[in-house]
């Protein structure tokens, strides 16, 4: 059983900075199932079969995606909306993702002093993520803190490359075969799966 | 003929034709009919403009003839044939030797000699490719059964033209030595030998196309000069036919033989987009030839010969093709229309006769006279083409229709009507029905119609731009009515009889092109789907998606240039004037395609900002410290 699902939502790649150097990292790491959402429904229209076959067979549920307006990019929701069906994914007899872990690969244009109170966004990133946080505890699965990185706007070519190396290790040591899966019961956010010291592309 | 005459000729055929094709198509007797009547005009019988000495206009039809044969050669298609191989060996043949025999049969009956007798039946046996195929075409009934039946056997007839040559001369055996004035060959040799020369040639001219053209066609492709394509096609056609007239052949034949020696070459579309303009006005010629060539002096002589051997042909035929027709299963109309289409002599038989007459087989005054015949029986075509069209088909779609009729109006109050149930229309039914939406279905081919009976699917048979039919399938009850018919005219007329009849009705209409969608949006139709657009940009957008663009933003650039299209079109159609009328059609069309691509400005709908392109926050985000997460 594959171990990582990651569904990634871009609506413009080919615009983006951060993401175009992270998907050329994840696709290469063996273990990981990368789901390109918006590569494969450009209408929208979600396969759903297909989606809960994934879904499936995976035990950790990645959603990697820009934030948007406090929100994910308008296809997850699609996604949610379509896939975590009643009596499917939650409900009395809904227990396919039961046990399950589910976080967010999130990046954001500002800087994380600006998620709080009295700065420019006024609450933490994390408490925008709350639907999700939610959503996985209805579903009986549990939700891991997410991996942000912050001050995308501000970065240059160098910052984002330290940023690839940081996820990388996070990814490599959940797909490790030697990692205890309930290690994520304990830990604050996946941030702090980071290996250190990083290492050099 | 000096060159003063051979100019002063070639501008009476043009003149001849510009006048009446355009007159006959406006009276609604098609191009052909309209080349026929020029010929007859210009011809010696009335004005004489034209073949006072009567040899000029054979040669006239003879190229005509040539030409043809090459462009069918060349549509001779191995796939083609194997595709229709029971309809046309099984049709076909039984076309060919059934008729053979029964006009054979009558001719010995009117004391004709045996080898005469059946020498005639082969000729009168075929049917004219030229006429037939050119009015289907022009009529639309190309894919209709009947249609789909008469190309089948026209393709039988092309091949049968083979073996008859080789049987000519046997046929002769009896005869006295040949008269005609060329020496060939063949001369001197006994009927098995002349026959074994014929299959020679025959083979030699296989063989030197499979081996030979394609060395020298790649050679001239290499020297990327265009117009040798066109030379070393015709220099084949004149260089088979110079060997057919060496051992005495037809040159129709050959040239044949050349067309079908290309169809297997991979140059032959190149061939055939370079020879494509030359086929219309070719074929005029040689309609115009015919028309011609009618002798009415001759048939003045003789009227009543003359016509009752043409009725009486073309009653054999007929009688034939209706039992074949029924045999093969075709529907009353269908087989009507098939046999009405064949019922004609072609134009082989000029080729043919003339052999006949040069190999003794027929006199002189007999073929004459059935030159005539053939001549007379291939303008007729036309007209009974049009006799069906104006009478049979409409008595058929009533008396069919009111059977059927009475039981839709007790049970059938579906909120969509379907006109046109083809491979446009069907699948715009299928999807409703999918999706559990009850619609009347009409549709103007009878054997598809029967088709579909089959697999249980309720379709009427009928025209629909008839008012009672449409009142019949509940045009004033139903909400939505779809227009896919094939035919555009019938489109225009189901159109305005809605516009007056059932305002309320909503139309959803197929167009074919720009020129239709700006028709239809004159007659006031809001809904109008041209045909190929959707699937053009989707072929499109996938052909992004492979060059590396990601797809969502394909389908987006998709759906973008859709909606630029269609305001381009609206923008185009408001502007549009009453010079219209006297732009050609097509030049027309290529301004309009320039008017469309021009306004398409592709490189600003595509950078232009989307929500996602955050390069405008990263310019503030490095200059201020506060920025918002987006936009």
């Amino acid at each position: 059983m594959a171990r990582v699902l990651i569904n990634f939502a871009h609506p413009a790649l080919e615009k983006s900075r951060m993401h175009a150097h992270l998907v050329p990292m994840i696709k290469s790491l063996p273990d990981i199932t990368f789901n390109d959402l918006y590569e494969h429904y450009p209408d929208l229209d979600v396969n759903v079969a297909r989606e809960q076959e994934l879904l499936s067979r995976h035990e950790i549920i990645l959603m990697q995606h820009p934030m948007y307006w406090y929100n994910a990019p308008a296809i997850v929701r699609q996604w949610q909306d379509l896939v975590l069906e009643h009596g499917w994914a939650y409900g009395h007899t809904g227990n396919a993702l039961k046990g399950k872990y589910m976080s967010n690969i999130i990046s954001a244009g500002s800087r994380e002093s600006e998620y709080r109170k009295g700065g420019r966004h006024g609450f933490p990133l994390q408490q925008f993520l709350l639907p999700f946080t939610q959503t996985a505890i209805l579903c009986n699965m549990n939700y891991i803190s997410p991996y942000i990185i912050y001050g995308v706007h501000r970065m240059d070519k160098s910052d984002i490359i330290e940023e690839v190396q940081r996820l990388k290790s996070v990814l490599q040591k959940l797909t490790s075969p030697d990692f205890d899966l309930t290690t994520l019961d304990q830990i604050q956010d996946l941030n702090e799966l980071i290996q250190e010291p990083i290492q050099k592309a | 003929m000096d060159q003063h005459s051979l100019l002063f000729q070639s501008m009476v055929y043009l003149a001849a034709a510009i006048l009446f094709v355009p007159l006959a198509k406006k009276m609604g007797l098609g191009a052909v009919l309209g080349y026929l009547l020029a010929g007859v005009i210009i011809g010696p019988s009335v004005a004489g403009f034209i073949g006072k000495e009567g040899e000029d206009i054979m040669h006239f039809a003879e190229f005509g003839v040539v030409m043809m044969l090459f462009l069918i050669g060349m549509e001779l298609e191995p796939a083609l044939l194997w595709r229709l191989r029971s309809a046309i060996l099984g049709l076909g043949g039984l076309q060919v030797v059934l008729s053979t025999a029964a006009i054979a049969g009558a001719a010995l009956l009117l004391k004709v000699p045996l080898s005469a007798a059946l020498a005639i039946g082969m000729i009168m046996s075929l049917s004219s490719t030229a006429i037939v195929l050119q009015t289907l075409n022009e009529k639309g009934w190309m894919p209709t059964a009947a249609g789909q039946s008469s190309f089948a056997v026209l393709l039988f007839q092309d091949i049968a033209v083979i073996p008859m040559l080789a049987i000519f001369p046997l046929l002769a055996v009896n005869a006295v030595a040949s008269e005609h004035s060329s020496p060939s060959l063949r001369d001197n040799l006994p009927a098995w030998g002349q026959t074994l020369v014929v299959l020679g040639a025959v083979t030699a001219i296989i063989f030197a196309g499979r081996y030979l053209v394609r060395p020298i066609m790649h050679i001239i492709a290499r020297t990327r000069v265009r117009e040798l394509f066109t030379a070393t096609a015709l220099l084949m056609v004149v260089a088979i036919a110079v060997l057919m007239n060496l051992v005495g052949l037809s040159s129709a034949l050959g040239a044949f033989l050349g067309g079908v020696v290309l169809a297997n070459s991979e140059y032959r579309h190149e061939l055939e987009s370079d020879i494509e303009p030359f086929k219309g006005l070719l074929l005029g010629l040689f309609f115009i030839a015919v028309g011609a060539s009618i002798d009415f002096g001759l048939i003045r002589e003789q009227p009543w010969l003359i016509f009752g051997l043409v009725i009486g042909l073309m009653t054999i035929k007929t009688l034939v093709l209706l039992g074949l027709g029924k045999l093969f299963k075709l529907s009353t109309d269908q087989n009507l229309l098939f046999s009405f289409a064949l019922c004609d002599i072609g134009e082989f038989a000029f080729v043919l006769l003339s052999i006949s007459l040069q190999s003794n087989i027929l006199d002189k005054q007999t073929t004459g006279i059935l030159t005539a015949v053939v001549a007379i029986s291939m303008a007729m075509t036309p007209l009974l083409m049009l006799l069906y069209e104006k009478l049979v088909q409409p008595r058929f779609t009533i008396t069919e229709k009111s059977t059927r009729k009475a039981d839709e109006i007790q049970d059938e109050h579906n909120p969509v009507i379907i006109a046109g149930f083809g491979r446009f229309g069907s699948i715009t039914g299928r999807f409703l029905r999918a999706n559990g939406i009850k619609a009347t279905i009409l549709d103007m081919d009878s054997d598809r119609v029967d088709a579909l009976h089959k697999l249980g699917i309720k379709v009427y048979y009928g025209d629909a731009s008839r008012y009672d039919l449409l009142v019949a399938a509940g045009a004033a009850k139903a909400k939505v009515l779809i227009i896919a018919m094939d035919d555009y005219e019938k489109t225009t007329s189901v159109v305005r009889m809605v516009k007056k009849y059932f305002p309320n009705l909503q139309m959803l209409v197929r167009a074919k092109d720009i020129e239709d969608t700006f028709e239809l949006m004159d007659l006031g139709v809001l809904h109008i789907y041209r045909e190929t657009v959707d699937t053009s940009l989707r072929l499109g957008a996938d052909a992004l998606e492979m060059l590396g663009v990601r797809a969502y933003h394909s389908h987006r650039a998709a759906r973008t240039f859709l909606r630029q299209d269609e305001k381009s079109i609206k923008g185009l159609s408001a502007t549009r004037d009453d010079k219209k009328e006297f732009v050609s059609a097509l030049k027309e069309r290529i301004e309009e395609m320039e008017k469309l691509i021009a306004s398409d400005k592709i490189r600003t709908w595509l950078d232009e900002g989307e929500g996602w392109d955050s390069s405008g926050i990263r310019d503030e985000a490095t200059g201020e410290p506060d920025v918002p997460v987006k936009k």
